[in-house]
């Protein structure tokens, strides 16, 4: 891997943004099995609630390892989970995507998320700031750690029968 | 029914005791849901918080008795108030911030300001209110406030007996066992999950002591859990729990009768799942009573309590219902933990809530949707009932009241009697 800084900004901005748009992509078309392959094995995945930070330490939406990724993925797929099957439909958009700095082979990235989900015929939207880690890897980017922050995460939500 | 007479008299032909049959309405109808906002809601005992939400002198915390929104508050002594969010001047709320700390309520319209325990302690330019204006009559309208080891009660209602009598002595010795789980600490709330479903709150009072619904709705939770917790889970199949009707609409459903009294059996295996906290707190100098005690607290008490209206204690959390409207009820699911207690234990508590529960949960997110499909259900098919009637067949007497299978519906019933009795 080349050192980051040397690497032209614009175009590691457009390949973070496609590797985004593909995550994406995967989750509004439930193709779980690749999403799961685009994580580190010592990933996180963190939907916190509130404004503090220590994530281990605190009340989260979901702390997911790689088992809870797991196992999550395998609950909305075995199909006799009421509230996955079937599952609510989503659109979502990634936008205002920021290259916050690049460590090593580290890329702290952060994005506007908005998603749209249709079930029971009523349709519900949802806006949160996504944190992510990315490892560079041969030729791409793995998932290191994704931290998404929705708008009014201690407010009252619902339930999701997706990701985010 | 003619017109001239009040709908709900026939309360009979909304709840069916005999044959335990609830009339479709019960879950639709918004003039009856007005009635007991009224009926239910303002004349009982209606849980509001935990002492640990607001643990110092000036700390308050936002909460609901019914529709009303009300602040919980403790004044500089320490004593506990709860007063309706409402400015006696013209009506605005005079606090939005959910949780915190602060010296008295000003409110934001035009400055009225009030003390912690609600009086009305200064408003600006007195004098075009004459010089008979009473203050004194003019503090934040305040409910009668009891409390029972930590869990905070308030109510409209200054007739009623004091809140250890409508528990019970049955109700109080399970609330003192559940409070077990903060394994010789305090309990302490270490956050809450809320989310809001399209239900009538009586469809989620029904619920927490429904064992009935558990391996069918929570199957792919179960499939999530190593074998001997999933053995532990599979409380349906070994028959050995209960439900028992505690009187004035509680009820108990005990899952796990090894796990009734966390502080006996301390010298039990160490399940697997625990193993590796043991060893950490071991690492972290706890001696090994105190290692036992905490790791079995970990995983919470063995049994459900459902207390009429509002609140249950389930396992590890506590679950508060909040009315919003007849088709519309906002659940918090409140996280429990060790107050001082070692971070690793807490950490393992904090994990384990979030897998069952909240909007994320493995568990939650079908509940919710059960509970939605329900309320969808009773469109159609008006003339048709609800049942409750399940274990009827065999109950017997408990301690306090009827006691049946695990899988009966005992504590619905025990609900609905209680209903009755209020709204007549
Ligand atoms: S409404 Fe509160 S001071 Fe006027
Ligand atoms: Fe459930």
């Amino acid at each position: 891997m080349t050192e980051m800084s040397k690497i032209d900004t614009n175009a590691l901005l457009m390949d973070v943004t496609r590797f985004l748009w593909h995550e994406a992509d995967l989750l509004d078309a439930c193709a779980y099995d690749e999403w799961l392959d685009l994580w580190t094995e010592d990933g996180l995945y963190i939907m916190p609630m509130g404004a503090g930070e220590d994530y281990a330490n605190q009340l989260n939406l979901c702390y997911d390892n790689a088992k809870m990724r797991r196992d999550r993925i395998g609950r909305f797929q075995a199909g006799f989970s009421i509230s996955s099957a079937p599952p609510a439909v989503t659109v979502r958009t990634i936008s205002r995507i920021v290259i916050d700095k690049t460590e090593g082979d580290l890329i702290a990235v952060r994005a506007a998320e908005h998603l749209i989900e249709d079930k029971f015929g009523r349709q519900r939207t949802w806006a949160g700031n996504a944190y992510y880690e990315l490892k560079a890897v041969d030729g791409g980017f793995k998932l290191h750690r994704k931290v998404v922050k929705l708008l009014n995460s201690d407010g009252m939500l619902n339930s999701f029968s997706y990701l985010f | 029914m003619s017109l001239d007479m009040p709908k709900f008299s026939d309360l009979d032909a909304l709840y069916d005791e005999e044959n335990a049959k609830v009339a479709t309405e019960m879950y639709e109808d918004p003039d009856l849901f007005a009635e007991e906002m009224e009926k239910v809601f303002k004349r009982t005992w209606v849980f509001v918080a935990h002492e640990s939400e607001f643990p110092d002198k000036g700390s308050f915390k936002l909460s609901n008795v019914g529709l009303e929104p009300v602040i919980v508050v403790r004044d500089r002594k320490g004593k506990i108030h709860c007063m309706v969010n409402r400015c006696r001047h013209r009506a605005a709320t005079v606090c939005e911030v959910k949780k915190g700390k602060t010296a008295s309520f000003q409110c934001p319209y035009h400055g009225w300001g009030y003390a912690l325990d609600g009086s009305l302690r200064a408003l600006p330019y007195p004098e075009q209110y004459g010089d008979d204006f009473d203050k004194a009559q003019h503090g934040l309208l305040k409910l009668r406030t009891e409390a029972y080891n930590g869990m905070v009660f308030a109510t409209f209602n200054d007739d009623i007996e004091p809140l250890v009598d409508f528990l019970g002595p049955e109700v109080c010795r399970y609330i003192d066992l559940f409070m077990k789980q903060g394994g010789g600490f305090p309990v302490k709330v270490l956050g809450e999950h809320q989310f809001t479903v399209p239900m009538n709150w009586k469809v989620q009072l029904e619920n927490t002591t429904d064992a009935y619904h558990f391996p069918v709705v929570h199957k792919s939770f179960m499939q999530t859990l190593d074998g001997a917790t999933n053995e532990m889970f599979d409380f349906l199949d070994k028959g050995k729990g209960w439900v028992e009707d505690l009187g004035n609409g509680h009820s108990v459903m005990m899952m796990i009768p090894e796990l009734e009294d966390l502080e006996a059996n301390l010298d039990a295996p160490i399940p697997e799942r625990f193993s590796a906290l043991a060893q950490e707190l071991r690492d972290e100098g706890y001696p090994d009573d105190q290692v036992r005690r905490i790791v079995r607290a970990v995983g919470g008490a063995g049994f459900n309590l459902n207390l009429f209206p509002n609140v249950s204690f389930s396992l590890a959390f506590f679950r508060v219902l909040t009315p919003v409207s007849v088709e519309r009820t906002d659940i918090r699911h409140m996280a429990l933990g060790m107050d001082g207690g070692p971070a690793a234990a807490n950490q393992m508590r904090l994990r384990l809530h979030e897998h069952f529960q909240g909007p994320m949960g493995f568990g939650s997110p079908d509940d919710a949707e059960v509970w939605e499909r329900v309320q969808r259900g009773t469109k159609g098919g008006e003339q048709l009932p609800i049942l409750v009637n399940r274990g009827m067949v065999d109950e017997e007497p408990g301690t306090a009241g009827p006691r049946g299978h695990i899988s009966a519906e005992t504590g619905m019933r025990a609900a609905y009697k209680m209903w009755k009795r209020m709204m007549a």
